[in-house]
């Protein structure tokens, strides 16, 4: 892991990105070696990637290849940044479906106007969390466009990774009676965005969850060896996660909303605007199902690592009439906790 | 969470829970149908499933899911004004969140934004006041909804906008009022509720007086409650203990917060402001007289009807839809023929599929296993 993350090479000038900069040109060049390649391979890059693994060669081992845009906004939010948040949400990607991720590629969309030390920041925030994560970036594009034409910048990053060899998860392996687990707390990213938008007349000191997820992971599947699926609770929460395993195992789920590990800061920003803290999104958290005898085993190894502090069981698989997801509330009901049928909107009062 | 978790305290509610059986078991002795509680505010149906309260009650006790939601009795028709409004290209149009998925007889508020209106979501009428500072060569609309908890403020922001000289701001009022809408329940002929829980936040600021005359004309009793799980325990325990000992009175459950005469200062802007229209088309439950405000001619400057001729046509609700009859308790939400076919959160049909508030999206959403069919083949 490099402790100091490399910068460009002095050579752009420019402090706003123009259309010049997407012409092809000298100023393009710039742009890219400078913002870009020099922060994340110093060595050089070319447009094509040529790589090899030694795990690749391994009878049995499997490709693992995903990709995924990111168009958030703020582009900048208390405890992460587009480009922390392109790297994380890929390498979580192909974690949860059991790979081990080794490459990215990286396609930035750049509005006209753009600040370049913007952009600087966004590339020095992927390479450290490409650093934390283990993974390199090793091919990438950039286009700009005119005014208007994007929100300031876009970025799409792939991923290949390999899931070696006897290694099988999935979402239809849950059986009644496994055991759901969380790796930290729940609704941060949702919460900190939403303060950060600064449309709401409120303050709150929370911070997204962005993290990669991959040495989390590995740690569990060492110690849990029959972990059956894993979801990361990105877009549409914890809920939106549970109700795809569950549909796909056709099996139903339960969960205590008393074990579910959640800041007060979220729950506070939840109560005011009447937003359901299971539909907020995470970029750092995942939901995994094991047979209940490795149950304690997967907890503790979770717990062992700094992504992992705040892990929790939070309920098990359960055979249903009807697969649904169920939550028993605090309070001593319970409810059907469904997919949402769009963006989760405050309620008027 | 302080001043959260106190409300939510599973001992507590055993302990209610207890006593609302014994109630009942003492109600039910006398009679042969069972006791119907209206929750007037869809605050109040959103706990009750967000909590389950409805199946920790005895089988005997039911909810009937009142008109309280003002996004889900919006009429077709005062939507397709809106979409008409944002669509004009000098038109910010500005709007509490809920209220964009609700469908016209063409398009929600959503999709016009994707038509290209400029429809922005705000979190409070002053903030479309900022809007309109912000773009003095547009003209920011503010889409007024709501009952008297929302009244107050989008009074507040005309008045600041008059004392700020801003002109480019205006209101498209759609505001109703909660009296007319129980009395024209209570009147109909199909009403079978024994009980009110009455609105926590619109007594907030009407208070409590102006629920007089349902104990007094129609002999039923109502407890102003908050939204809290133990709160709605607490206060249908309260309106089950007057029909046990056979009173119908007004009492206040959620009197941390509302006081009896109501706010002073509210009520008063509200006055100023505004004054009762001679009749308002609810969704479902059609025309209600003075059950609606319009902004007063001394403000016509702010006035979003006055500026740009809106048409409000009135739009029936498709025939087979049965808001009306949920609504009035007269059936339950999976007893309408649409309920969780042609009518879901994706695709309502009716108001009441609409909002997270609304009895049928609530009943979709949260409601038991059983309350849902399976989709149609």
């Amino acid at each position: 892991m490099n402790a100091v993350t490399p910068t460009g090479n002095g050579r752009l000038r420019a402090e706003r990105v123009t259309l010049a900069h997407g012409g092809g040109g000298k100023a393009m060049r710039d742009l890219i070696e400078d913002v870009f390649t020099s922060v994340f391979e110093p060595d050089g890059l070319e447009d094509q990637a040529r790589l090899s693994h030694e795990m690749l060669a391994v009878e049995g081992a499997r490709l693992a290849f995903t990709t995924d845009s990111f168009v958030v906004q703020p582009l900048e939010f208390p405890g992460g940044d587009i480009g922390k948040i392109a790297v994380c949400g890929t390498v979580n990607d192909l974690t949860v479906g059991g790979a081990q991720p080794l490459w990215l590629s990286a396609a930035f969309i750049i509005e006209e106007g753009t600040e370049v030390a913007l952009l600087r920041r966004v590339a020095a925030a992927m390479r450290r969390a490409a650093d934390e994560a283990g993974v390199r970036i090793v091919t990438g594009d950039t286009k700009v466009v005119e005014r208007g034409a994007a929100d300031t910048l876009f970025v799409t990053t792939s991923g290949v990774g390999v899931i070696p060899a006897g290694r099988e998860l999935a979402a239809e392996k849950v059986r009644a009676g496994d055991v759901a687990l969380v790796n930290g707390v729940l609704g941060d990213h949702g919460a900190a965005i939403l303060a950060a938008r600064g449309d709401m007349a409120f303050e709150a000191d929370i911070r997204s969850d962005c993290r990669p997820l991959n040495h989390l992971m590995e740690a569990v599947i060492e110690a849990a060896p029959g972990v059956r699926c894993a979801r990361d609770a990105t877009r549409g929460g914890l809920a939106s996660a549970l109700n795809e395993i569950s549909q796909a195992s056709a099996i139903g789920i339960e969960i205590d909303e008393a074990r579910l590990p959640m800041r007060a800061e979220v729950k506070g920003v939840c109560e005011l605007l009447g937003l359901d803290p299971l539909y907020l999104a995470n970029e750092g958290a995942l939901v995994l199902f094991v047979p209940e005898e490795q149950a304690e085993a997967a907890l503790a190894a979770m717990r062992s690592t700094e992504a992992g502090r705040d892990a929790a069981i939070i309920g098990r698989a359960a055979e249903m009439r009807s697969p649904r997801v169920v939550m028993h509330s605090l309070f001593g009901g319970s409810r059907i906790v469904d997919m949402l049928v769009g963006e989760q909107l405050p309620r008027i009062c | 969470m302080k001043y959260v978790d106190e409300f939510r305290d599973p001992v507590r509610a055993g302990v209610l829970l207890k006593e609302i059986e014994a109630l009942t078991a003492q109600i039910m002795a006398g009679r042969d149908r069972p006791v119907v509680i209206m929750e007037v505010c869809g605050g109040h149906t959103h706990s009750i499933f967000r909590y389950g309260i409805e199946k920790m009650l005895p089988p005997e006790i039911e909810f009937a899911h009142g008109p309280g939601c003002p996004v889900c009795v919006l009429p077709m028709g005062r939507v397709d004004d809106c979409v008409e409004l944002a669509m004009k290209p000098e038109v910010i149009f500005t709007t509490f969140g809920d209220a964009m998925r609700v469908p016209g007889s063409r398009l929600s508020l959503l999709g016009a934004k994707a038509e290209g209106a400029d429809v922005r979501m705000v979190y409070s009428p002053l903030d479309a006041l900022a809007l309109a500072r912000a773009n003095p060569d547009r003209e920011v609309v503010f889409f007024g909804l709501g009952f008297e908890t929302t009244m107050p403020s989008t009074a507040l922001t005309i008045l600041q906008a008059q004392a700020e000289g801003i002109g480019n701001s205006s209101l498209f009022c759609n505001h109703i009022t909660i009296i007319p809408t129980i009395k024209a329940i209570l009147d109909s002929p199909d009403m079978g509720i024994d009980g009110f829980l009455g609105p926590g936040h619109v007594s907030m600021v009407i208070g409590t007086d102006p629920y007089d005359f349902i104990a007094r004309d129609y002999h039923r009793p109502l407890v102003v409650a908050g939204f809290e799980p133990l709160d709605v325990l607490h206060s249908v325990w309260m309106v089950l203990r007057q029909m046990a000992e056979g009173r119908a009175e007004i009492e206040n459950q959620y009197d941390r917060i509302v006081p009896r005469h109501g706010n002073e200062a509210s009520l008063a802007a509200v006055t100023e402001v505004f004054e009762l229209r001679e009749f308002f088309e609810w969704r479902g439950l059609g025309s209600i007289d003075h059950s609606g405000v319009q902004i007063r001619e001394a403000y016509a400057a702010w006035d979003a009807e006055r500026k740009f001729a809106v048409a409000s046509p009135s739009i029936p609700d498709p025939k087979a839809c049965q808001c009306g009859e949920v609504l009035k308790g007269a059936i339950k939400p999976w007893q309408c023929k649409l309920f969780g076919r042609s009518c879901t959160p994706e695709t309502p049909m009716g108001a009441l599929m609409v909002s997270s508030e609304g009895a049928c999206a609530a009943y979709y959403q949260y409601g038991g296993i059983d309350a849902v069919p399976e989709p149609a083949q």
